[in-house]
């Protein structure tokens, strides 16, 4: 295709390079230093996307962050492809592959495009109204609403890019390198601060760097030449750091802000290899200057949303910057004086302007002489009623405005026009102000909403156009004055400037503009990516809507991904002018972070894969993975939890290694358990004050099982503690519960405590844990250690032994979670793996049988032992799990006691542990299954539910665990467990299934 | 994101530390005294302040150590920061 679109402007456009792009399948050209935006309206290309209700055809609205049309899909590859990339925003590279979204079967022929005729009957809040009836049959309406909305695809696949976080600390931040941007940050890093610069922008300067306009002129030169030559001096300033490319998105309190540094979107896919994408700044400054400018308005009148209807100042960016026209006859409609320097820039051009039209009555300002002594036509007083044109604008209709500006009077005139510039006067960004904490106030000369001084918190400052200064002269002034008393200056390269400006006239403001129609008749759009007209905003409130939040969101106005940029203002303008509502009090809907959508890429950094958390191995890992086990993670912990041989089912494995236990030895790597050791002559109290039963009178070279409690009397954690000697103990925690309990019993003794001398350490990772238990334990740990007595007199259950493994140190307990003779060997990691492999070695001729978590839950479960966490869930009392016998009723307190005999725990209907057997032994229930006693109840009442059940191999038999509503009552009664397919019956029973008499302890 | 001045640390951001709560609700010396409405007094209920708010911290990313926060929970000014025990230098 032609580049007749083109001029010759080679500073910021390279035309010795020319990138081949596609967009929807066509191959395109355009130059380095395009966007995508610039390249296809020099193709000519205006229609990119359809809208959202309406699927009308919309172009190229804007030449910044605040598009709301051109929103493409980057990419087809299914990991890479990026969704809602503003077209006006990326910068063209070699290769780029763009594609419309929200269009079927094209941008060109879309059939959704049928909702436009449609839209009589599509209002605002039309789908709360239809699809609320009748309710059964959202499923359904979902299911096509779901299909036809959505803007673009996410990718399928994961994302192979590279992203980074940088933390960031610095005495100033500047945001924003626009004109009052440069001025503060050229004051600041001159001045001994160390200051960051940012923009979102490849190249700094905003929109002064292409002002080059006789009206606007800083000591006799043209703005843009003035301000090129200062940004060429700060960059050799020391202190002064400058990132472009980097969009600040979010302001957090204390100078907390985030910004993504865009790496690689602008170069070719070649390019980008090996390369970082986008990196995360987390900055905290000590001050911060806002600089974040403002975005021009569009107006609000009939059909104001066709391809070709651009904002004047994008126009006149696109012909100064990109030097590309966006139109042949180009007609420009404003309400103030910015549009005539996008006349002046087009005439400079050699485009022809077929007529402005002005709604005010006149302007004597400078710049609008200027335009009239080029002979452009000017129709003051006049709007537009009507545009033609479906895929582009092609003839604008404009009539004149009654005096006071609520009608239309006179003859219809048609103009020709294939591009209409709109300038409904500006509005400051304060987006990054508000995220902050700041307050705004409404000026109402102007219709802005600006940061309120008085409402600022101390260590910040907004200057420049998003401060409310749209004139060059006030923005330089006003900028280095303000800057100067932030930081502390007293004198600048700036306080002698000799600034010329236009010196503006005051705009006219007319929310809604008249047209010759009745407003039923005609689509004034407000947001135009959402497609909410000024119509459905006044339907809102007619239907008693109020709330500028609600009404935002009843017609979903400001809700798109460009967040309301365009339309929030006029939204609230009508809302307050048809309510009668001064805009001041009315408010602004919440301006929220990001400012522009982030990629979750950016969010986690690098914290994916492996690094996304902590993976915690015990010592003995190694073994087990040779071994062939499988695993299961505990919280960060990696843990066995079965064993499979020769192509064994998890069922088959552990239904041998549990029968192995029990027969003769198994073996079981228990590190994972929290330990914590407790020093101070105060032990022995502390332990009485955090566990439910009695600890002063434990001997020394004994262990015990404890249950904790939370304040509130349910069940926190349980777990064996040793005394180790007078004033010392080592107590076992649960493996998820280890960080929490330490946590907790720190608070305890720091806030409530601090009398007790007790000092507690985590020993966790320092000893392994090798528990061996079965009936031939013994003879593996008298082949490990020979020289202990394992004798039931020197060495009983509950008891514990200092001793050594081939010279080293080592702890052994002889305690046991599944009711067989067991002993516990604690031993410095880094020895563990040794000594494992000793009792395997010991163990060869008893069949010495590794088990995993899963056995381990098997094997308790048939002596009745609780897990923490499984069979309790933050509900159960002690004596809910049938556990009174661990109360010290005699003690004067411990955590939890008061809260035992509140009105509530003591109710004798509360759910309570019961066991679970069912009629027909080979049924396995399901953990979680509901428990009922009538079946055909409705609605059925829920007694309890399956907390452990498993199949013993030790008793032919399925067995399980279960909470009910006064289940110590239940005893020997039935009840069922309905599942999907069938009823199971059960019968409730004792919870030890398992060698009651605990014979085998000594065995 | 606010900034914690830690009084055993110094200043470290605040993903350093946890939350406990509202601070000086001190645990009854002897619980078994209490009706059922004087001990839910302390177990449950606690204050939702907009403004000053007085907090227990923890630098549990850090030494560990517990200690009281005075915080405007409008806009996270901190206003004071003292270790347990102490005296607050506000008065409540």
């Amino acid at each position: 295709m032609s580049q007749e679109l083109r001029i010759n402007n080679n500073k910021f456009i390279d035309q010795t390079i020319r990138l081949s792009f596609k967009f929807n399948g066509e191959k395109l050209y355009g130059y380095k230093g395009d966007t995508l935006a610039s390249a296809l309206l020099a193709n000519n290309i205006h229609l990119v996307g359809r809208s959202f209700k309406y699927h009308r055809p919309r172009g190229i609205m804007t030449c910044g962050s605040e598009e709301p049309n051109a929103i493409v899909q980057i990419g087809k590859d299914p990991s890479l492809t990026d969704p809602n990339v503003r077209a006006t925003e990326i910068e063209l590279y070699e290769g780029l592959e763009a594609f419309s979204q929200n269009c079927w079967p094209n941008v060109k022929f879309d059939i959704g495009g049928i909702n436009n005729l449609l839209s009589p009957l599509l209002p605002a809040g039309f789908y709360y109204k239809t699809f609320m009836w009748p309710a059964s049959f959202w499923e359904k309406y979902e299911f096509f609403i779901r299909h036809s909305a959505g803007l673009g695809k996410s990718p399928s696949k994961p994302d192979p890019d590279i992203y980074d976080h940088k933390y960031y600390h610095c005495d100033v931040l500047v945001v924003g390198g626009g004109i009052s941007g440069i001025i503060a940050a050229k004051l600041s890093a001159e001045n001994n601060n160390e200051t960051l610069l940012l923009d979102d922008k490849n190249t700094l300067g905003g929109t002064t760097i292409y002002q080059k306009n006789d009206c606007f002129q800083i000591n006799g030169t043209y703005t843009n030449y003035w301000l090129e030559k200062e940004i060429n001096n700060i960059k050799n300033i020391k202190n002064l750091t400058i990132k472009t490319r980097t969009s600040l998105a979010a302001y957090h309190g204390y100078n907390y802000l985030l910004a993504k540094e865009n790496l690689t979107d602008h170069l070719n896919p070649d390019e980008r290899k090996d390369k970082i994408r986008q990196r995360l700044w987390k900055i905290r400054a000590k001050k911060v200057i806002i600089a974040t400018g403002s975005i021009e308005r569009p107006l609000i009148f009939n059909n104001n949303d066709r391809p070709g209807i651009m904002l004047s100042s994008a126009i006149k960016k696109f012909i100064d910057f990109y030097g590309v026209k966006t139109g042949k006859e180009i007609s420009l409609f404003t309400n103030n004086d910015s549009a005539y320097e996008t006349a002046i820039s087009l005439k400079k051009s050699g485009v022809n302007i077929v007529s402005i039209i002005d709604i005010r009555d006149i302007s004597s300002s400078k710049i609008v002489k200027e335009v009239e002594k080029l002979n452009i036509k000017i129709y003051w007083k006049h709007t537009v009623v009507n545009t033609e044109g479906y895929r582009r604008i092609s003839f604008i209709e404009i009539m004149q405005l009654s005096d006071d500006g609520s009608g239309v009077i006179g003859k219809k005139i048609k103009l020709k026009s294939d591009c209409l510039g709109i300038s409904g006067g500006w509005t400051p960004m304060v987006h990054l102000f508000t995220q902050s904490g700041g307050k705004l106030k409404f000026r109402s000369d102007d219709n802005v909403f600006l940061p309120d001084k008085s409402k600022t918190p101390s260590d910040q400052i907004s200057i420049g156009s998003c401060n409310g200064d749209f004139d060059i002269k006030d923005i330089i002034l006003n900028s280095n004055k303000e800057v100067k008393t932030f930081l502390g200056i007293k004198n600048s390269s700036f306080d002698n400037l000799k600034v010329e400006s236009s010196n503006e006239e005051k705009k006219k403001n007319i929310w809604l503009l008249p047209s010759d129609k009745p407003i039923g008749k005609t689509k004034p759009f407000l947001d135009f990516q959402n497609d909410s007209t000024a119509k459905d905003v006044k339907l809102a409130l007619r239907e008693g809507f109020k709330s500028i939040e609600h009404v935002k969101r009843y017609t979903t106005t400001g809700m798109g991904t460009d967040q309301g940029k365009l339309s929030n203002m006029h939204a609230l303008g009508i809302i307050a002018e048809t309510t009668g509502t001064n805009m001041g009090e009315l408010g602004t809907t919440t301006f929220r972070p990001p400012y522009t959508p982030l990629t979750f890429g950016a969010i986690v950094g690098r914290n994916v894969g492996e690094f996304f958390d902590h993976t915690r191995k015990t010592a003995m890992h190694n073994w087990h993975v040779q071994n062939k086990a499988k695993f299961e993670n505990v919280g960060q912990w990696k843990r066995a939890w079965y064993y499979p041989k020769n192509g064994e089912s998890m069922f088959e494995a552990v239904q041998r290694e549990s029968k192995a236990a029990r027969e003769s030895v198994g073996i079981l790597d228990a590190s994972t358990l929290g330990k914590i050791d407790i020093q101070g002559t105060d032990a022995s109290e502390f332990l009485n004050r955090v566990y439910t039963n009695a600890w002063s009178k434990l001997a020394i070279g004994k262990c015990r099982y404890g249950l904790m409690l939370n304040e509130d009397g349910m069940v926190y954690d349980d777990g064996v503690t040793t005394r180790l000697g007078e004033n010392r103990y080592i107590m076992t925690t649960t493996t998820g519960g280890a960080a929490n309990v330490l946590s907790k019993l720190e608070d305890y003794l720091q806030t409530e405590w601090p009398e007790l001398d007790v000092y507690l350490t985590t020993v966790t990772d320092h000893f392994s844990t090798i528990s061996i238990c079965g009936p031939n334990s013994k003879k593996i740990l008298n082949k490990v250690i020979p020289y202990l007595d394992l004798s039931n007199e020197n060495f009983p259950h509950m008891s514990f032994k200092n001793s050594k493994i081939n010279g080293i140190k080592c702890r052994v307990m002889r305690i046991s979670f599944t009711g067989e003779h067991s002993y516990e060997i604690n031993i410095q990691s880094n020895y563990s793996k040794n000594v494992w492999e000793m009792c395997m070695n010991a163990g060869k001729d008893y069949n010495i049988t590794p088990y995993g978590t899963e056995t381990m839950h098997l094997l308790r479960a048939e002596k009745g032992f609780i897990i923490t966490g499984q069979d309790t869930d933050g509900t159960m009392t002690p004596s809910d799990l049938q556990m009174d016998w661990i109360i010290g009723k005699k003690k004067f307190d411990f955590i939890g006691k008061r809260s035992l005999y509140r009105s509530d725990t003591i109710r004798d209907d509360r759910k309570q542990l019961v066991g679970l057997l069912t009629d027909d032994p080979k049924e396995i229930l399901e953990e979680g299954a509901q428990i009922v006693e009538k079946l055909n109840q409705k609605p059925v009442e829920m007694l309890g539910h399956v907390t452990s059940s498993y199949f013993s191999p030790n008793l032919n038999k399925s067995i399980a665990l279960a909470v009910m509503k006064s289940g110590k009552k239940l005893k020997g009664k039935k009840f069922f467990v309905p599942m999907e397919n069938k009823n199971i019956n059960v019968t409730v029973t004792d919870t030890v299934f398992f060698d009651k008499e605990n014979k085998r302890l000594n065995a | 994101m606010f900034i914690i001045i830690c009084p055993y640390c110094g200043e470290r951001d605040q993903t350093e530390f946890s939350s406990g709560g509202e601070a000086h609700i001190v645990r009854p010396k002897q619980p078994t005294e209490l009706s059922d409405d004087e001990w839910a007094e302390f177990l449950f209920m606690r204050k939702n302040i907009k403004g000053i708010q007085f907090e227990r911290w923890n630098h549990s990313h850090g030494c560990r150590k517990w200690f009281n926060v005075v915080r405007d929970t409008s806009n996270d000014k901190i206003h004071a920061v003292y270790k347990m025990g102490e005296k607050p230098p506000i008065n409540k």
